[in-house]
């Protein structure tokens, strides 16, 4: 079953008098439980690509199409639901609602989810031991080291199972120790799960994890490769 | 607790000082609104009780035509009687004819035009304070007695005292000269200069038989228990009334104290009601810049799939509770504000002119009441509320990946 297809899509900007090709006719397809790595220079197009598949940003042409979705022509509010439910996202920065402690960040995604509380006590404090941070549910973000805060904001991504998880550089803060467990529990969620996963990043050790990479340039793809991963 | 709950209580935390002193302008706002429209509430209370209470009462049986053509012979026949019916039928003692005429007071010395009520001296002191205000000697007991009680103002000018004799000329009801000489048994004093220098009073027995008035008179006055049933009254009495009598209520039988009130309240609103969008625009502007300043992470839940919707329920959410702080503490410094000055009273600089026109006493004690207490902050928290409306709104064209950008 395809995860995630992209056909053809273009995305420019427009930065003063310059037209940017963020994407360029770049067809991908990526199938579910895979565990994708996306490189890049900087600049190459890695971010707009993964805005693109997480209906954050819509591509100028071409069809993009997430759990057999077409979801390129979807309103904003039907987005909103697709993200919700099925599209988990971790960031660079992590991105924690600072007046929330950890528990409660992850709790405050299944709220807007509409799921009762019992529930969510439940499984917040479920994911957060998953992701091994037992004990430090009731720190704020300002209390917690980068690596803690990274998995804070992946047990949030991930709390709803959702079958597609969407990482922009999420070792970019991270000492490599710590980028290591991190990539650690992604390929534990990928084995045990099945979720598929899409990872952007400059980082040589994250690739390592990968079975897939894929390398892009100015907005194209320019190298998809299968390989053994660690 | 809620997660929504608790979100939108702590982000209110993240800027305590700004919040602080938003919340400290509807607090003062509250407060002072609280306290002044306590005390002007008091204030046309009082008004009103004691202007009403000099002459005019709650309402007036009178000839239809008597209002705007104060005449003699716009009368009610039998004036007494139905005085004493209405007494009968309402159970109320505090109703009570009069007979008006206008006259000439001759002391020895000098004369005055003055206006002469006829009153009865039983039930006069129930409808009103005149006969109360009697500083030198008495009030007369019997209705046809040959005296009279006249104002303070006029003994002097006069130049008479209690004990001395008055003459008065006039003309009776069917045209013919009237005249008759009475003794001074009592000087009063209500304070109110104009009343003091030309109103007399004497037993409406003796009016009806020096102006020949054949037992009419021209008023009866009546005082409901409080000023809030004499509407009800009032339609009791007219429904009750012969043909040919009408009952007017106090603002029209006093327009001017009506229009006095009506007008010093416009002033005070328009007043509260720049006070109460400075409020809204305070707020408008800290929630402007809660809003802005929280792009970033607005994108960032936009991006997890929450609607601009909900983050402007959310923003709605902080004012109400930013509102209700607000309107709890302002309402209950201004009641305790009020309170205080329910106990030792608050006097009126710059307003005693006004104080003396409607006779009202030297110091004001205003009461507390829920609703004169809850009435401004209730305005001022609908304000609040629709001043986030704005940066509420705002959130709708937000973009996540742009928001995610700003930092
Ligand atoms: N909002 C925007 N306005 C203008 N240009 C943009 C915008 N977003 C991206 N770009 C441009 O589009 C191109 C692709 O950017 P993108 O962020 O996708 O690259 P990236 O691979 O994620 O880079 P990095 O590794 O630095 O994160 C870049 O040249 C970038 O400058
Ligand atoms: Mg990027």
């Amino acid at each position: 079953m395809t995860a995630v297809r992209c056909v053809d899509i273009c995305k420019t900007y427009r930065q003063g008098d310059q037209d940017i090709r963020a994407l360029d006719h770049l067809s991908v397809e990526i199938e579910k439980g895979e565990f994708v790595c996306l490189m890049s220079p900087s600049g190459g197009g890695k971010t707009t690509l993964l805005n693109a598949i997480g209906g954050l940003d819509i591509p100028d042409s071409g069809e993009v199409w997430v759990a057999d979705k077409r979801i390129d022509q979807m309103s904003k509010g039907e987005l909103a639901d697709l993200r919700l439910a099925n599209i988990g996202f971790v960031f660079q920065a992590y991105n924690l609602i600072p007046v929330l402690t950890a528990q409660e960040n992850v709790e405050f995604v299944m709220q807007v989810q509409g799921i009762p509380t019992a529930k969510r006590r439940e499984k917040s404090l479920a994911i957060l031991e998953e992701v091994g941070l037992e004990g430090l549910e009731n720190r704020r973000p300002a209390e917690m080291s980068g690596g803690q805060q990274q998995r804070v904001a992946v047990a949030r991504a991930i709390v709803s199972r959702p079958a597609l998880v969407l990482a922009d550089e999420p070792t970019a803060n991270l000492d490599s120790k710590t980028s290591d467990e991190l990539m650690g529990l992604f390929k534990e969620l990928n084995e045990h799960h099945n979720t598929t996963f899409v990872i952007a990043t400059h980082d040589q050790r994250v690739m390592r994890y990968a079975k897939r990479i894929i390398r892009m340039r100015d907005g194209r793809i320019v190298d998809d490769i299968e390989q053994n991963a660690a | 607790m809620n997660i929504v709950l608790r979100l939108a209580w702590r982000n209110l935390w993240r800027h305590a000082r700004r919040t602080w002193l938003t919340i400290g302008a509807m607090v003062f706002s509250n407060t002072l609104l609280v306290f002044m429209i306590s005390f002007q509430f008091s204030m046309y209370g009082l008004m009103i009780d004691n202007t009403l209470q000099v002459f005019s009462g709650h309402m007036q049986v009178q000839a239809p035509e008597y209002k705007d053509d104060q005449k003699m012979r716009q009368v009610v026949p039998g004036v007494q009687p139905l005085a004493a019916q209405l007494r009968k039928e309402f159970d109320s003692d505090t109703i009570a004819a009069r007979g008006w005429a206008f006259g000439l007071a001759s002391s020895e010395e000098r004369s005055y035009g003055i206006g002469i009520y006829g009153v009865e001296p039983e039930f006069e002191p129930r409808v009103s304070n005149i006969p109360g205000l009697i500083e030198d000697g008495r009030f007369f007991e019997q209705n046809d007695a040959m005296e009279i009680v006249i104002g303070e103002v006029l003994a002097r000018n006069l130049r008479i005292g209690v004990g001395d004799e008055l003459t008065i000329l006039g003309s009776g009801l069917d045209g013919s000269f009237a005249a008759a000489v009475v003794v001074v048994v009592g000087v009063f004093e209500s304070g109110v200069k104009d009343i003091d220098r030309n109103i007399a009073e004497m037993p409406l027995g003796t009016f009806q038989d020096v102006f020949y008035m054949n037992g009419a008179g021209h008023q009866v006055v009546i005082m409901a228990p409080t000023l809030d049933d004499a509407p009800a009254l009032q339609s009791n009495v007219a429904a009750f009334l012969p043909d040919g009598l009408v009952v007017h209520s106090w603002d029209v039988l006093q327009p001017g104290l009506k229009q006095a009130i009506q007008a010093d309240i416009s002033s005070a609103f328009f007043m509260y009601g720049i006070l109460v969008i400075l409020v809204a625009f305070s707020v408008l502007n800290t929630q402007l810049m809660s809003v802005l300043e929280r792009t970033h992470e607005f994108g960032v839940v936009m991006a997890l799939g929450m609607k601009p919707g909900r983050l402007g329920r959310l923003v709605m959410l902080e004012t109400a509770l930013m509102g209700l702080l607000g309107f709890v503490l302002g309402a209950a410094a201004g009641a305790l504000l009020t309170y205080w000055f329910t106990v030792n009273g608050l006097s009126y600089p710059g307003m005693e002119e006004m104080a003396a026109n409607f006779n009202l006493p030297g110091r004001v004690y205003p009461q507390v009441s829920i609703l004169k207490t809850v009435f401004g902050p209730a305005v001022v928290f609908l304000f609040t509320l629709l001043a986030a409306i704005y940066p509420a709104w705002r959130l709708r064209s937000l973009h996540p990946v742009e928001a995610m950008r700003t930092n």
